[in-house]
């Protein structure tokens, strides 16, 4: 754990240098400069922090899910906790790559809110996991918060394909990557990146889930020792 | 009389981080009775719903058998009846409807009329059987319910605190159902009361570990 | 056999019931009245256009699901008769019983905001009435499946009036988006053509919230 922890830091930090540092320069040379992209210039390096959020955040959906599916089956309290655990962490990323996202929206589309459908998306992952946390604060038992809370998490995963494939079918997009996009289309954010940019990319992304995988670390053994010891207090 | 069975095996129930029992083991043999006794809160009743299948035990496992075969949990309703002051019953129906509609569920039958009537007026409540349940007292409420959870002749009754609500008649009622029940099937009995615990052969404390 | 009129049984249960109490019709009738006179104040003498003739229709309907779908279950949960039936029935049957009750339910509703549409907006004409029907029919099923799973879900917490669409929202939203697009093109006569892929999603939706409820409620009902 020691070593993610620090390869986290290591890799968050190089990412923020290099991200905000490497110049963009008409015809770059090398790992240490990027290429500027027509229309995006100097707001191409969002890129680095914002994808990576995004990318978390979906992740922790994932295996907030796949815990709560774990407690269904094995009706022990570890996966529940887990399962919240991540669900927060996800909550966590999900509004910083709504807010990095709108940012982004707001210098390149003029207005921080646009409909595009997968702005869209990541606001409706913030809907799910606002609901998430609003059923379990209702329910005081904690058998039955684990069971619903996780029931909840599979409903509203059935319902994520439909956002991936139906979406952007229904309304065109501004996103790089969305169907009227003419440079990429598909479900993954796929723009002219250099492969400068590209090694910046996956070390800020590697960066990101170990910090994810950190925190996770932190929470789940936060989360079963105060159980352990309301039990013996109890 | 069919062959049949009750097994419970280390059951333990744990409930926001209390133990309300643990390592429970049962088995009865039809035609058999047990009584479950214990203090208030020691989880007579939690361990009655556990039984009847409606609570999840936190680990262990109980098991119906009837003919040699296995009852799968979602199978049991059809084989027991149940009968507590706590169990609640359709206000805007009259006495003959619960029976009828509750059976109707339960088998995919509507018992005949004439049927729901014997066994509401062996229950005491020929006079009131197209009355409403929102206007009975405690008592003929409690006498409803054994209608239902008698209509359909099950291998396996449970009671939770059998008398209570009940006037004499209620009483001698119940006596005889008991009587009839445990010669014919299996009958588990969750009280505190000395006298309804000795109507069964045999008894499990809870609350003594 | 046995398992259908078992459903059955249940379904008759709720029937009998609500002839006796009206609770469910009345409100949900007068709720459904009275969005719809809001809606129309707010537009007064205004013609929409077919997209939010769309928006508003269906809006409607999510708020009347919200407002009257979740007694199939809270109403037992209430009244303490949610033991009876976990005595008297299995999980699978009790769900397909209250499923077909909703699904009932919001046909009646989404009739009755068609017919108080139909009079009160000159402009909302059925210009395809082969795809209104078609979304009015499976946007019903959807609704009625995914709110009645849900339902279950809230009757077991605390604060359900604010919780349900709270929760619902999220899981519902690729319905109202699909339907709306849908209706929206029924409405401008569009050609029955291209409407088939919002049907297609439509009628995956259903599918996927049937499945998916059925195989999920026995954790939802069973402590």
């Amino acid at each position: 754990m020691k070593l993610i922890r620090v390869g986290s830091i290591v890799l968050i930090t190089y990412t923020l240098i290099a991200g905000i540092l490497t110049p963009m320069v008409p015809q770059p040379q090398g790992p240490f400069q990027f290429p500027i992209i027509p229309g995006l210039e100097e707001k191409a390096r969002n890129i680095f922090f914002h994808v990576p959020t995004a990318w978390t955040t979906v992740v922790a959906f994932l295996v907030s899910l796949w815990y709560g599916a774990r407690y269904l089956k094995t009706r022990n309290i570890n996966d529940d906790l887990a399962s919240e655990a991540s669900a927060g962490l996800g909550l966590l990323f999900c509004i910083l790559a709504t807010v990095t996202g709108a940012l982004w929206a707001k210098f390149n589309w003029g207005s921080y809110w646009n409909w595009d459908p997968r702005q869209t998306s990541i606001f409706i992952l913030l809907l799910i996991y606002g609901a998430y946390f609003a059923l379990r604060s209702a329910i005081e038992v904690e058998e039955t918060r684990a069971r619903l809370s996780a029931v909840y998490a599979i409903l509203a995963g059935l319902t994520v394909p439909f956002f991936i494939f139906v979406l952007p079918r229904l309304v065109g997009g501004l996103h790089p990557g969305a169907a009227d996009d003419p440079d990429g289309a598909g479900p993954v954010v796929q723009f002219k990146m250099s492969g400068a940019m590209f090694v910046v990319f996956f070390i800020g992304l590697a960066g990101f889930n170990l910090l994810y995988v950190w925190m996770m670390n932190i929470r789940v053994r936060a989360a079963r020792l105060a159980y352990r010891r309301s039990i013996q207090e109890g | 009389m069919r062959p049949m069975k009750l097994t419970l095996t280390g059951v333990q129930k744990r409930f926001n981080r209390r133990t309300i029992f643990q390592k429970i083991e049962i088995e009865i043999r039809g035609p058999g009775s047990l009584a479950v006794v214990g203090r208030n809160g020691s989880g007579k009743s939690t361990l009655a719903k556990i039984v009847a299948g409606v609570l999840s035990p936190t680990s262990g496992s109980v098991q119906l058998e009837l003919d040699g075969a296995v009852i799968p949990r979602v199978e049991r309703y059809r084989h027991l009846g149940f009968v507590s002051s706590y169990l609640t019953l359709y206000d805007e129906f009259t006495a003959a409807e619960n029976v009828s509609l509750l059976e109707a569920m339960r088998s995919g039958i509507t018992p005949l009329p004439a049927a729901v009537d014997a066994l509401l007026a062996a229950m005491g409540l020929e006079a009131r059987r197209n009355d409403r349940v929102g206007t009975f007292s405690s008592g003929m409420k409690q006498r409803v319910k054994y209608a239902v959870a008698l209509v359909h002749r099950p291998p396996l009754l449970i009671l939770d605190e059998p008398t209570a609500n009940l006037d004499f008649d209620g009483i001698s009622l119940v006596k005889r159902v008991t009587a009839r029940q445990k010669s014919e099937g299996l009958l588990l009995v969750a009280t505190n009361d000395p006298q309804e615990a000795n109507w069964c052969d045999d008894r499990i404390e809870l609350g003594k570990e | 056999m046995n398992g259908a009129s078992q459903i059955a049984a249940v379904v008759r249960k709720d029937v009998h019931s609500e002839l006796r109490n009206r609770y469910a019709i009345n409100a949900l009738g007068m709720f459904v009245l009275t969005t719809v006179a809001t809606v129309l104040f707010a537009l007064r003498s205004e013609s929409p256009g077919p997209a939010p003739l769309a928006g508003m229709y269906w809006v409607v309907v999510f708020f009347s699901a919200m407002s009257g779908l979740a007694r199939v279950f809270v109403s037992e949960e209430e009244r303490g008769t949610s033991l009876t039936l976990q005595l008297t029935t299995s999980p699978g049957v009790l769900f397909a019983g209250k499923l077909l009750v909703n699904i009932a339910l919001t046909l009646l509703l989404t009739t009755a905001v068609t017919v108080l549409y139909v009079i009160a907006f000159p402009t909302f004409e059925l210009k395809t009435p082969e795809i209104f029907v078609l979304t009015v029919l499976l946007g019903s099923v959807g609704f009625a499946a995914s709110a009645t799973i849900l339902a279950a879900i809230i009757a077991k917490a605390n604060s359900r009036g604010t919780l349900y669409p709270v929760l619902a929202f999220p899981i519902m939203i690729p319905l109202l988006m699909t339907v709306m697009s849908a209706t929206e093109r029924a409405l401008s006569g569009a050609p029955f053509g291209e409407a088939i892929g919002d049907l297609q999603v439509l009628a995956g939706y259903c599918l996927i919230m049937i499945a998916g409820s059925f195989l999920l409620f026995d954790h939802v009902w069973t402590e």
